[in-house]
């Protein structure tokens, strides 16, 4: 296969699997927002950019976080390159490119996104409520996804869809979960509260998991079974264990069919291992947020031996 | 000037159109409209789309597609086979003479500046001949008609003819409407265009190049107008689809990045001009191309198709040309007729020409789809008098044709059916063997009494039946 | 005369580059008054590549260096055995028509100056014709570096009145196209002779295609024909086209370039 199609197909993953994490961001946030604080809302609003490492784009373009220009900021605006709209518009891009790589239910799904987002566009804004945009978001990744699972042939072009897929939402899992850490900080004194309690619901809520995660763990929400649950658990589907699994899996079938393995293959073995090994004890003796920024760390190290190995053309 | 319509004569059904008759007279409205609408959805939904050079717009925008087929007995075929199939061999030999001992010129049978001097000359691959002697693989010749047996050849394209996949998308939705029919006539396939295509590309792989050729097709890139119709035919055929970026020369050959590493490249159906194929001979400015391509070439590392040359043998001065190139490398009569042209560089043509200028059609010499042309007939007053003064300027930079009766089809329009003009390009495979598909791209002017059938001029496509015997 | 070459050109980055090749023409012709005793070419972590004779008879090799690097020398030594044919190149195999180097290019574009320039010269022949431009364009042009670059045109350089061997070869290509004689660039060596006269070891001039005689080189820098202080590498419309080494690296490094050229007779 080219390298610039696998290159194509991977990033169709990325970008559709962004888009879903941001409109998951968007819940997460306006739900939080709901809730009294000390600081008032803008400060949630506000960790949620940090989070996400887009505050400085958007203070430069929009000044303050109110809500209306975060969504703005991240459903519409093409100028930020992590927006909804931008990451279907790549995503569907991507897709044209490699047309016939793709089944027709796959193009159909892509492409039916991107038609409907342009119908989106002229709506007028004020008659478009967040929940539906967030749904309607979630709802597209979600048939891309089923396309893909349904009907794409069990080839290379696949597995690096699927390897596009856990390398973002590995990714996602652990910004979204820091999150939950940049609102808590700042008030050191609300851990084991109720509000604290309501916030990782809300988050588990975002992820699609509360009710998976009630049904595994029982009893009260606390920061030790949400970790467990998001990082550790191979049952839950947006776990880094899960991730880390299915980029071996899928690098794994990748090295098989060609015969040769490369440092991805090794890199996403030492990321799957370390997740494997860390207990919630060691997971929090490290702090959180450490453990969630080494996580990130490694994996943009496993995504540069990816494209070294077989996206850039250069191996040879 | 009387118009030949190609399925009524006076009010007698021309016989390959016979079993249309009915077919039209029997089709209610609302099943028309209903057809339209679908065979519209259709193409929207395959992806198939122009984008109109410098007019901007929507790049979605669609071809516009006319459901009452444009057909041809099997008698009338096989004399535009054999008369295409002619001129498609006179054309390569015309090349490989020029870049050889130029035995034409020598012959005074063509003037020698308007080779050497052309901009499509290119000096790079004198001396060269490409693997069996091809150097035009895919020519598609532009052909109308002015009676029952009058046919006439308007252009040759040479490098990179487009709009085959028009061709093969029509006949895909009228066999999915309308499949009965296909049933009632006898209709000759076209759809092992994409087989006979890849056979001719395989079949001029360099001589040191050992087992099955790896083919690729070469586009500019997904912003293209015809991207669609290089991932199609990279699709039907099952070869890659590149871009320069994809290609890189290593030791003797060209080479494809892929996930498992370098892989050999044989032969390159590329879809982009000459000027960006290698920075290093041509343009050091291109970011397209594969540096480094032209030497590998040159040495007989890689086929190019068509091959880097090709377009000084479709200049419209040139052309004039052609039939004179029948008889001298073929030792035949043209089959096909030219239509007569004036050269505007040469002065008492010039004369003719400005004296005549709303009776004439008059084209650049290198434009192409239908842009900086006028035809007189068509014109107003103060357009011919603006096109004399662009005219004298630089005479040299235009061709005059008189205006030609394009014969006309039955064409579906707002209010029943009417006959409106049309032109062919069928696209003659030149490799190894010689073969033509029997059929080819019909398009349609659609607005009435227009002889401007350019799609980016209000210009349609029609699937075009060739009967069985 | 038997004369020792030896030249290196330098390419240094400021940062690593990858996927270079190159494309050169750097192989003396063989002609008459030329003959190649040894010669060998050398580009530092190169591979050889595709290897062919084109239309204008110069022998073109193209080379590919994987990188990553900084630095890449190219360095040509060899022994060439010339003779003085007064200019005509005689005995070399070439298919380019001739009337193709009628055709303009930006660096040899005519211009009201140049026309001018090139219709005070007359002949009773093309041959004296072209000895004639020849001198027209030396006596319009001072020999002088530094004041043109690689991309100063004909006109550019007639304008300045000042210029260096490509500039002279340029205009005189100019010139003759204009009256109606094929023309065309050609790059190559020169020996320094011991009288003072200017050069550079790296040289240009222009051939004209005189009925009869065939191409036929001038040298409007050194008043003359060449002879055997010269050593003819390969041709083209223009500078650009007739480059000896052509390049390209992949990344946006910034290109030094440095060249020294030394051409020597050798003890026979």
């Amino acid at each position: 296969m080219l390298s610039r199609t696998a290159d194509n197909l991977y990033w169709i993953a990325r970008y559709m699997e962004r888009a879903d994490t941001v409109a998951r961001l968007l819940e997460v946030g306006s739900r939080i927002s709901l809730l009294p604080s000390a600081q008032g809302y803008r400060s949630e609003w506000d960790s949620l950019l940090q989070a996400t490492g887009m505050a400085h784009a958007f203070a430069q373009k929009y000044g303050d976080p109110v809500q209306r220009n975060i969504e703005s900021f991240l459903f519409f605006d093409r100028d930020n390159p992590s927006s909804v709209a931008s990451c279907i518009t790549a995503a569907r891009e991507n897709g044209r490119i490699v047309r016939t790589a793709l089944t027709t239910q796959v193009w159909d799904a892509l492409n039916t996104a991107f038609q409907e987002l342009k119908q989106l566009e002229r709506e007028e804004r004020s008659k478009l409520e967040l929940s539906r945009l967030t749904d309607w978001t979630m709802r597209h990744a979600a048939m891309l996804r089923g396309a893909i699972d349904a009907t794409l042939l069990r080839d290379d072009g696949f597995n690096f869809l699927n390897i596009g897929y856990y390398l973002e939402r590995g990714d996602n899992t652990a910004r979204l979960m820091d999150v939950k850490y940049y609102v808590l900080l700042p008030r050191v004194d609300f851990v084991g509260s109720g509000l604290d309690n309501y916030q990782w619901t809300t988050l588990l809520r975002a992820m699609g998991a509360h009710r998976a995660f009630h049904w595994a763990y029982g009893g009260d929400v606390t920061a030790a079974k949400i970790a467990d649950f998001l990082i550790r658990n191979p049952q839950a589907p947006r776990s880094l264990c899960t991730c880390t699994a299915g980029l071996t899996n899928h690098l794994g079938r990748l090295a098989k069919a060609y015969g040769r393995e490369t440092e991805a293959q090794v890199e996403a073995q030492s990321l799957a291992a370390g997740i494997e090994s860390a207990t919630v004890e060691a997971i929090f003796d490290e702090g959180l947020h450490e453990f969630l920024t080494r996580y990130i760390a490694e994996a943009a190290v496993l995504a540069n031996a990816i494209h070294a190995s077989y996206l850039s053309g250069e191996m040879r | 000037m009387t118009q030949f319509n190609e399925m009524f004569q006076g009010v007698e059904v021309r016989i390959p159109y016979a079993r249309l008759k009915d077919w039209v007279a029997t089709m209610p409205q609302e099943l028309r409209s209903l057809k339209q609408a679908e065979a519209e959805a259709l193409f929207r939904r395959i992806g198939i789309t122009f984008a109109v050079y410098g007019e901007g717009g929507d790049p979605d925008r669609l071809i516009p597609f006319d459901m009452f087929p444009r057909v041809f007995s099997g008698a009338e075929w096989s004399r535009l086979e054999r008369g295409i199939k002619q001129r498609a061999r006179a054309l390569n030999a015309f090349l490989v003479d020029v870049y050889g001992r130029g035995e034409i010129i020598r012959a005074g049978r063509i003037p020698a500046h308007l080779v050497y001097r052309n901009e499509a000359y290119e000096k790079a691959v004198a001396g060269f001949v490409p693997p069996k002697g091809v150097y035009s693989h895919i020519v598609g010749v532009d052909i109308v008609r002015t009676g029952p047996d009058e046919f006439y050849v308007l252009e040759d394209n040479c490098r990179t003819p487009s709009g085959v996949s028009y061709m093969l998308e029509s006949r895909e939705i009228m066999m999915r409407m309308f499949p009965d029919l296909f049933r009632e006539n006898r209709i000759e396939p076209v759809d092992t265009y994409a087989d006979k295509l890849r056979r001719t590309l395989a079949s001029v792989a360099p001589a040191r190049c050992t087992g099955e050729p790896t083919v690729v097709i070469l586009t500019p890139g997904h912003f293209n107008s015809a991207y669609y119709e290089h991932s199609l035919l990279a699709d039907l055929m099952g070869v890659e689809l590149v871009e320069g970026q994809d290609l890189f020369v290593d030791g003797d050959h060209v080479w494809m990045r892929t996930t498992e590493g370098p892989q050999r490249v044989d032969v390159i159906y590329r879809r982009i001009d000459d000027a960006f194929l290698d920075p290093l001979c041509f343009r050091p400015d291109s970011m397209l191309g594969i540096p480094g391509l032209m030497d590998v070439y040159r040495s007989g590392g890689v086929s190019i198709c068509s091959a880097p040359g090709a377009g000084v043998a479709d200049d419209k001065a040139v052309y004039t040309y052609v039939p004179e190139m029948v008889r001298f490398y073929l030792g035949e009569e043209p089959i096909l007729q030219n239509v007569p042209t004036w050269q505007c560089g040469r002065p008492e043509d010039l004369a003719h020409v400005l004296a005549n200028l709303p009776d004439l059609v008059v084209k650049e010499v290198h434009g192409s789809g239908g842009y900086g042309m006028l035809v007189g007939p068509k014109a107003s007053r103060d357009e011919i008098e603006r096109f004399r003064a662009k005219l004298s300027e630089d005479p040299a930079n235009y061709i005059a044709q008189p205006t030609l009766a394009l014969s006309t089809v039955p064409t579906f329009v707002e209010q029943g059916v009417a006959p409106r003009h049309v032109d062919l390009r069928p696209y003659c495979l030149v490799g190894e063997r010689i073969e033509l598909v029997p059929g080819g791209l019909t398009r349609v002017a659609l607005k009435e009494g227009s002889l401007v059938v350019n799609s980016s001029q209000g210009g349609g496509v029609k699937d075009t039946w060739v009967l069985a015997e | 005369m038997r004369l020792t070459v030896d030249h290196v050109t330098r390419y240094r980055y400021d940062t690593p580059v990858r996927s270079v090749v190159q494309s050169h023409r750097l192989t003396p012709s063989v002609f008459t008054g030329q003959k190649v005793f040894d010669w060998e070419v050398t580009v530092t972590e190169g591979t050889k590549g595709a290897r062919h004779r084109d239309g204008a008879g110069d022998v073109v090799q193209g080379w590919t260096i994987a990188g990553p690097v900084t630095e890449i020398a190219v360095r040509v030594q060899g022994t060439v055995e010339t003779e003085d044919m007064a200019g005509v190149l005689r005995g070399h195999r070439e298919t380019v028509a001739p009337d193709c180097y009628l055709r303009e290019t930006a660096p040899t574009r005519i211009d009201v100056a140049l026309a001018a320039l090139a219709n005070t010269a007359t002949g009773a022949d093309t041959l004296a014709l072209a000895h004639a431009l020849s001198a027209a364009v030396a006596g319009a042009i001072a020999y002088r570096p530094g004041v043109t670059h690689a991309h100063t045109t004909a006109a550019e350089a007639l304008t300045l009145g000042e210029g260096v061997c490509q500039d002279h070869a340029h205009a005189l290509i100019a010139c003759a196209r204009s009256r109606g004689i094929p023309a065309r660039y050609v790059s190559g060596y020169l020996f320094a002779t011991e009288d003072g006269t200017p050069h550079e070891a790296a040289h240009a001039w222009a051939e004209l295609h005189i009925s009869g005689l065939g191409w036929v080189g001038f040298d409007p820098a050194n008043l003359s024909c060449p002879d055997a202080r010269f050593i003819r590498l390969g041709s083209g419309f223009d500078a650009q086209d007739a480059a000896p080494i052509r390049g390209i690296a992949r990344g946006g490094a910034r290109e030094a370039m440095d060249v020294t050229v030394a051409v020597q007779q050798s003890a026979q």
